[in-house]
């Protein structure tokens, strides 16, 4: 009976995998179909439905026209993006972490706003705001603000709050006394943040960093109202969905996958091994004892 | 130098981008084309067709919310009682779609629904269905239901299960009296997750339902997107100021649900 339950559960969990990763391995297996049907026709690739023969053609044109501009646009937002937020958020926890109660209230309450608000109303507020700005710079005879630099002030703003609430958990651990501790040593307090504070609380950072990526490059709502003339990934492929557009070239599924795959598999082998390195050294010193 | 002042380029950055624009959804509600008038906001709020599609769209976002619920609390309590190690590259599985892109992930599920299950078994597309929109919704919010709960439920302390098994409980009993109401935080903060976004979905609608299950996200999105000029965002603000009470009224709803919640952020 217990066994039976405990391979129900696999069968469970393979059966939600099997449900979550359909619509990538159905992409996956057709990136390598024929979409040029018949000699010099133009490919589309909106019959996503039926199979033409195997071909490696996908990949020769993966890049080619708007959908490699589209990919390069989105990677240059993201990392451009999360590094700015994780500066300015890191500095900004710090001194959170150091104000008094009710200014500290305030201003958590407030860099929580992009967190609950739906991604819609903050698409839409950019939208208005850039809209406003630019009438305003369009009056006094200036040029308006270019679509890169909206999209950059977009995702820097909804990536700060995460990048700040990664850092303050892990400020709040360490110890006021490092900072005080690294003064008494002669440094000054600039040098004391780097040298001390920083190292510390370098896991929250990175963590913040990383949520900061993954919140840019898997961003479409905001990106959506907020660029006009200039479409990131997620918005060159909706507006090709469209029907009786052109389609999505689905090699981008694996363009995209293989680099997920391959971080996942390697941060699992890192910790494998830093697992299996603590272990030794627990034996270690229990050995000693 | 005080440390305090590290903050202060992020305060400046939060007034001008995370308030401000704000201000812009009230301020272009009552503004239309530089006049201050009510008319615009006032024929929205009365247009029964948009409180309606309001409606729909809660129903279709609690059904959603329900179903992951129920199908991602078995995932996340499997995966929190497995042994670490093979526990965390299991759950990685999981989360690994939440980095892909999900209007490709959407894109793939149109075309097999519409084309491949309806080959294979000879049935008539799929698509323009509530069945397929509902599952394409679940398919993309599960990821934010397992994720709580699986935090939540792996953090839970083991003795407790042994001691309700040592008073005598028999594992129903134990799961429904000790972990269920342990694991309260987690399902709040997963139904918060999935709630919101899923009133606010315009593109799986759009892309699997063909139009027929148009979300109040899709309303918004056509306010600003497709009815270009001016005039249309007072329409849209309106609707946004909405669905802003909606969203803080079913946060202060869950809120007063988790009572051992620090600090109120979501994540």
């Amino acid at each position: 009976m217990k066994r039976f339950t405990r391979s129900l559960k696999y069968v469970y969990l393979g059966l939600m995998l099997l449900f979550l990763y359909l619509p990538i391995l159905y992409l996956i297996v057709f990136s390598f179909n024929n979409f040029a049907v018949g000699a010099g026709r133009r490919v589309s690739y909106s019959n996503l439905g039926r199979w033409n023969g195997f071909t490696f053609a996908n990949y020769g044109t993966v890049f080619s026209g708007d959908a490699g501009k589209a990919l390069l646009l989105t990677l240059e937002v993201a990392f451009a993006s999360s590094i700015i937020a994780t500066v300015i958020g890191t500095a900004a926890a710090i001194g959170i972490n150091t104000m008094r109660k009710r200014s500290r209230n305030v201003v958590v309450s407030v860099s929580q706003l992009p967190m609950v608000n739906p991604d819609l109303v903050t698409g839409i507020t950019f939208m208005m705001l850039f809209a406003f700005v630019n009438g305003l710079l369009v009056k006094a005879g200036l040029s308006q603000i270019n679509d890169f630099v909206k999209l950059l002030i977009a995702h820097i703003s909804f990536s700060i709050p995460y990048v700040i609430f990664s850092v303050l958990p892990r400020l709040k651990q360490s110890s006021d006394m490092l900072y005080e501790a690294a003064l008494d040593l002669g440094c000054s307090p600039f040098q004391a943040l780097i040298k001390a504070v920083i190292p510390d609380i370098m896991p929250g950072i990175s963590s913040g960093f990383i949520m900061a990526l993954t919140m840019s490059l898997d961003d479409f709502v905001v990106s959506y109202f907020v660029a006009d003339r200039i479409q990131p990934l997620s918005v060159y492929i909706y507006s090709n969905t469209a029907h009786g557009s052109r389609g999505v070239n689905p090699a981008l599924a694996t363009i995209i996958f293989i680099p997920l795959v391959a971080m996942l598999l390697g941060v699992n082998l890192h910790r494998l091994s830093k697992e299996r390195e603590y272990e030794i050294q627990n034996k270690k010193v229990k050995m000693k004892k | 130098m005080k440390r305090k002042y590290f903050a202060y380029p992020y305060i400046v950055w939060m007034i001008l981008f995370i308030a401000a624009p704000m201000l812009f959804i009230f301020y272009y509600a009552v503004n239309v084309d530089g006049v201050w008038t009510f008319r615009k906001c006032w024929e929205t709020l009365t247009d029964l067709q948009k409180w309606r599609v309001l409606w729909v769209s809660v129903e279709i976002a609690l059904a959603t919310t329900a179903i992951c619920l129920l199908v991602g609390y078995p995932i996340a309590y499997i995966l929190s009682n497995m042994k670490k190690s093979v526990a965390g590259f299991i759950s990685a599985l999981f989360f690994v779609p939440m980095w892909m892109n999900f209007v490709l992930r959407t894109y793939a599920w149109r075309a097999i629904l519409e084309y491949a299950l309806p080959d294979l078994f000879g049935i008539p597309s799929m698509t323009g269905t509530l069945g397929a929109v509902l599952m394409v919704l679940v398919y993309d919010f599960l990821p934010f239901m397992v994720m709580p709960l699986y935090n939540t439920l792996s953090k839970l302390d083991k003795s407790l299960l042994e001691a309700s098994r040592d008073l005598g409980a028999d594992g129903k009993t134990t799961f429904f009296r000790v972990v269920l109401p342990l694991s309260v935080p987690g399902i709040v903060s997963g139904i918060t997750m999935v709630f919101v976004p899923a009133i606010t979905a315009f593109t799986v609608p759009a892309l699997i339902g063909n139009g027929n299950y148009n979300l109040y996200g899709n309303e918004i999105e056509q306010a600003f997107k497709l009815l270009a000029g001016r005039g249309d965002y007072s329409v849209g603000s309106t609707l946004s100021i909405i669905l802003l009470v909606c969203v803080l009224v079913s946060t202060a709803i869950m809120n007063h649900f988790d009572k051992d919640k620090e600090g109120g952020s979501i994540l």
